[in-house]
C-alpha cells in the first residue's frame, strides 16, 4: 500500500444502535431437534408397533430361501419376510424366521401350513413360472384352527387345495396307490371335479388310503354310495362282449386320475359327510356293480376242457347275467379215478326277481334250494358257451334243456350241484368225430387196391387190341372201302341196272293204271265178272 | 500464540458483514445494528453453541433413520429390492467392487459420522473454554466446513437413478425415506458447521492475556 490510509481513532468510529433487548427465554433453534426427535420417535415407535409376531419355520431344504429377500405370500399378498436362514442343531433341517405383518397372529394357528413356491411341472400343470424370475417365495395357507402356533413346519409339496376353497374332502381305501400322485385329477361324468390331495399308506400296510378333496359344486353328487374308481390311463377290457377301451381324458391317461359315480338308483340318498370313507374300486365296471346282498353258492361239474373260462366270466340266463364264477378246480375223484373239472359259481337269485316283486319275502335258504331242485327237475342244465370266437372266451349258460337226460340236485360239499349238458361246441365236436370215425373205417386201401388191378387189367386188354386186331381192322376197312365203290358204279344214273329200274318202274306203273281202270268198271258193272263187259253205247 | 494480538472484540469493535462498516458496541447493549445499513451487528454469531447443538442433534437423530431405513426401492422383473446404505455398501463389497464400497462407505457413512464428532468435538472444546490446539481445531473447523457439500454424494445418486431408471414395468427406482434422512442430516449439519463462529475457539486466549 503506497499511501497509508488514515487511520480512524476509536472515537471516530461510529457507535453501534442499540437494539432493544427482545431475546426469547426459549430459543426457536431447538424446535429443530425437537420435532425430528418427535419424528423419529414416533416412527420408531411406529414401526415398533407394525412389527408382526415372529415365526420359525422348518423345512427340508433352503433351496430358494434367502434371508431379507424371500417373501411370504398368501394369496399372492405379501404377508411377511424371511429374517434369517439357518441350520437347525442337529443340521439336518433348515430353520427359517421370518417377520410376518401385524395382525396376522390369529391366522398362526395349528393347521396353518407353510410351503415353498418355486417353477414346478406336476399333475399336469404348470406352476409358480413367475418365480423363475423374481425367485421362490413361502407360500401360506390360513388355518381356521383357533390354537396359536409360532413354529412350523413346511410342507414339501403345496397343497392341493387351499383351506377356503369350498368342497368336501373324502378317504377312499385302495390295495395300490397306482399312479396316482398328490395333485391326480378326480373326474366326475369326465369333467374336473377335485384332486387327491394327499395319500398315506396303512398302518398293518396292507392298503393305501387317499386323501381326496372334491370341490364345491361337484361335492354334493357324492353320497353314501358314490362308488370312485381308478380312471388311470387306458382300461382295456377283453371280455365275452368284445374288446371296451374306457378311458377319461389325455391328462388322465398320462398322470392317472380317479373317476366317481353315483349309481342311479342311489341318487336321491343325501349328500355324504366331509370324511366319509369310501372303497377305490379298480375300475368303472368294478365299481357300479350293485353288491350281491343274496348270494347263492353253486357247483358245477364239467367233463370238457373249460381253456378259455375265467374266474369273473359271467353266469348267464338267456342273456341276463345272473351270477359269476368265483373259482376253477380240478377235482379228483377217488372212487372212479377221473379228474371232474368243478366250477365254483355265485348265484344272484335277486337279479330274476322283477321290479314288480321286488317286495316279495325272500325265499330262505331250504326254499331257494327246493327252488332249483325244481328248476333242475325242470330240464335247466349248466351248459359252457363260446361267448366270443376271436378269443374263444367261455362261459356258463344256464338254460332250459328239456331233452336232456335226469337229473336230481345233489348236494357237493353241502353245496347244490347243478347238473351241466356238453357244451354245443362239444356235441359238434362229437358228431365230427364220429364222422371221421366212420370215415376212417371206409376201406379206402382195398378199394384202391382193387381198382389198380382192374385198371391194370384194362390196360392190358387195350395193348391186345392194339397189337392184334389193328392190322386185320385196316384190311376190312379196304375191302369195305372197295364194296362201297363198286355199290357207288353200279348205282350211278347212267348205269344200265339204273335205266332197267326205271323201265321196270314205268311198265309197274301202266299195270297199276290198268288195273285201276278194272277195278273202277267192276265196281259200277260188277256183273260183268260174269256177262263180261258190254259194248259202250254211243 | 503467546504475544498479544488485538481483536475486534476485544476492542469493543464489530464490522457489519452487510456494508462492511466498523462499529463500537453500544455499552449495556447486547443486540445493536449497523449505524449505516441497519444490518445487526454482533460480536460474535449469536447463540452460536446452542444453534449449532440443535442442529446438530437433529442431524443426529437423523442419522439413525438415514442409515437404517432404505435409500431406494428398486423394483424390476426379477422382483423389488429396497436397499439401505449399508446394503449398499455390502453389496458392491461381495460383488468385487471394493473401490466403490470403500467410495460410498466413505461418502456416505465415514463423513457424516465424522463431521458430527468433530463438531461435537468443537463444541465440548468450546464451552470448557480449552485453550487446546486451537490452530488444530480452527484447521477442523475450516475442513468440516470444506466438506460439507460432498456428503451429498449419495443423494445425487439416487436422484439420478430415480430419474434415468423408469422403465415402467420392466424397473423402476424410487427414492425410500432413507433419502430424506440423509439429505435431512448433510444440510443439518452443514447448517450447524455454518452456525458456530470459529472466533469462539479463540477467545480464551483473550480472556487469559486480557
Amino acid at each position: 500500500m503506497a499511501e497509508t490510509p488514515r487511520m480512524p481513532e476509536t472515537s471516530d468510529i461510529p457507535e453501534a444502535v442499540a437494539m432493544p433487548k427482545s431475546r426469547r427465554t426459549v430459543q426457536l433453534v431447538w424446535l429443530i431437534p425437537l420435532v425430528a426427535a418427535l419424528v423419529g420417535g414416533w416412527l420408531a415407535v411406529k414401526a415398533i408397533m407394525d412389527r408382526g409376531p415372529e415365526i420359525t419355520i422348518s423345512f427340508d431344504t433352503g433351496e430358494g430361501l434367502e434371508a431379507g429377500k424371500t417373501k411370504i405370500k398368501y394369496k399372492d399378498v405379501e404377508v411377511g419376510l424371511v429374517k434369517s436362514v439357518v441350520l437347525s442343531e442337529d443340521k439336518a433341517r433348515v430353520i427359517v424366521t421370518a417377520d410376518l405383518v401385524k395382525g396376522s397372529e390369529r391366522y398362526l394357528v395349528e393347521d396353518t401350513r407353510f410351503w415353498v413356491v418355486r417353477a414346478r411341472i406336476s399333475g399336469g400343470t404348470v406352476s409358480g413360472l413367475g418365480t423363475l424370475l423374481s425367485g421362490s417365495y413361502i407360500g401360506v395357507d390360513l388355518g381356521k384352527s383357533g390354537k396359536p402356533r409360532r413354529d412350523f413346519v413346511a410342507l414339501k409339496e403345496p397343497p392341493a387345495f387351499a383351506y377356503d376353497v369350498p368342497g368336501r374332502e373324502f378317504l377312499l381305501h385302495s390295495d395300490t396307490i397306482g399312479s396316482l400322485d398328490v395333485g391326480s385329477p378326480i373326474y366326475f361324468r369326465r369333467l374336473q371335479a377335485g384332486q387327491v390331495a394327499d395319500y398315506s399308506l396303512d398302518k398293518d400296510g396292507k392298503g393305501v388310503t387317499l386323501k381326496v378333496f372334491v370341490t364345491a359344486p361337484y361335492d354334493k353328487y357324492v353320497t353314501s354310495n358314490t362308488r370312485f374308481w381308478q380312471a388311470s390311463g387306458i382300461d382295456v377290457t377283453l371280455d365275452s362282449s368284445g374288446i371296451k377301451i374306457d378311458t377319461q381324458s389325455i391328462v388322465s391317461i398320462l398322470i392317472g386320475g380317479l373317476a366317481f359315480e353315483t349309481p342311479p338308483e342311489s341318487a336321491d340318498l343325501p349328500e355324504a359327510a366331509a370324511g366319509t370313507e369310501f372303497n377305490l374300486f379298480a375300475n368303472r365296471t368294478l365299481a357300479l356293480k350293485n353288491p350281491e346282498t343274496l348270494v347263492m353258492k353253486l357247483v358245477m361239474v364239467f367233463n370238457e376242457s373249460v381253456r378259455g373260462l375265467a374266474v369273473g366270466a359271467p353266469l348267464d340266463f338267456r342273456g341276463i347275467e345272473i351270477g359269476t364264477v368265483t373259482a376253477i378246480k380240478a377235482n379228483l375223484n377217488a372212487a372212479d379215478q377221473r379228474i371232474n373239472l368243478v366250477i365254483e359259481a355265485d348265484l344272484y337269485p335277486a337279479r330274476l326277481r322283477t321290479r314288480a316283486v321286488k317286495q316279495q319275502a325272500v325265499l330262505s335258504e331250504e326254499g331257494r334250494t327246493e327252488f332249483l331242485a325244481n328248476m333242475i327237475a325242470r330240464g335247466l342244465r349248466a351248459q359252457l358257451r363260446t361267448g366270443n370266437l376271436l378269443t374263444g372266451q367261455l362261459y356258463i349258460a344256464l338254460d332250459f334243456f328239456p331233452d336232456a337226460p335226469k337229473a336230481k340236485l345233489q348236494l357237493f360239499d353241502s353245496v347244490p350241484e347243478m347238473p351241466t349238458v356238453p357244451s354245443s361246441v362239444r356235441e359238434l365236436q362229437n358228431t365230427i368225430a364220429s364222422i371221421a370215425a366212420k370215415v376212417q373205417a371206409f376201406p379206402l386201401e382195398q378199394i384202391g387196391a382193387d381198382l389198380h388191378q382192374t385198371l391194370q387189367n384194362a390196360n392190358k386188354m387195350i395193348v391186345r387190341l392194339d397189337t392184334e386186331l389193328t392190322p386185320e381192322a385196316r384190311d376190312a376197312f379196304t375191302e369195305a372201302r372197295k364194296a362201297l365203290a363198286t355199290a357207288d358204279r353200279v348205282l350211278e344214273s347212267n348205269s344200265p341196272f339204273q335205266q332197267d329200274a326205271r323201265r321196270a318202274m314205268r311198265e309197274l306203273t301202266r299195270a297199276a293204271e290198268a288195273f285201276r281202270v278194272l277195278a273202277d268198271y267192276l265196281e259200277r258193272h260188277p256183273e260183268a265178272l260174269i256177262s263180261g263187259k258190254k259194248e259202250e253205247k254211243k | 500464540m503467546t504475544t498479544v494480538l488485538a481483536t475486534a472484540a476485544s476492542r469493543g469493535m464489530m464490522l457489519c458483514h452487510a456494508c462492511g462498516i466498523l462499529a463500537r458496541a453500544a455499552p449495556h447493549s447486547h443486540d445493536a445494528c449497523c449505524p449505516r445499513c441497519g444490518a445487526p451487528l454482533h460480536l460474535r454469531k449469536p447463540d452460536s453453541i446452542a444453534r449449532t447443538w440443535a442442529l446438530l442433534l437433529t442431524a443426529m437423530i437423523c442419522y439413525i433413520p438415514a442409515n437404517v431405513l432404505p435409500m431406494m426401492h428398486t423394483s424390476s422383473l426379477f422382483g423389488s429390492e429396497s436397499d439401505t446404505i449399508m446394503s449398499g455398501v455390502v453389496y458392491f463389497w461381495t460383488s468385487g467392487e471394493w473401490y466403490l464400497a470403500l467410495i460410498i462407505f466413505f461418502a456416505s457413512i465415514m463423513v457424516p459420522m465424522l463431521k458430527m464428532i468433530s463438531l461435537v468435538l468443537l463444541l465440548v472444546s468450546v464451552q470448557m473454554r480449552s485453550r487446546w490446539q486451537l490452530v488444530q481445531r480452527t484447521k477442523l473447523y475450516r475442513l468440516v466446513e470444506f466438506v460439507g457439500r460432498w456428503s451429498m454424494l449419495d443423494i445425487y445418486v439416487v436422484a439420478i437413478m430415480v430419474a434415468l431408471v423408469q422403465l415402467q414395468a420392466l424397473a423402476t427406482i424410487q427414492p425410500g425415506p432413507g433419502a430424506i434422512a440423509f439429505g435431512a442430516v448433510v444440510v443439518l449439519t452443514m447448517f450447524a458447521a455454518m452456525a458456530f463462529d470459529p472466533r469462539l475457539i479463540w477467545d480464551p486466549v483473550e480472556e487469559t492475556n486480557g
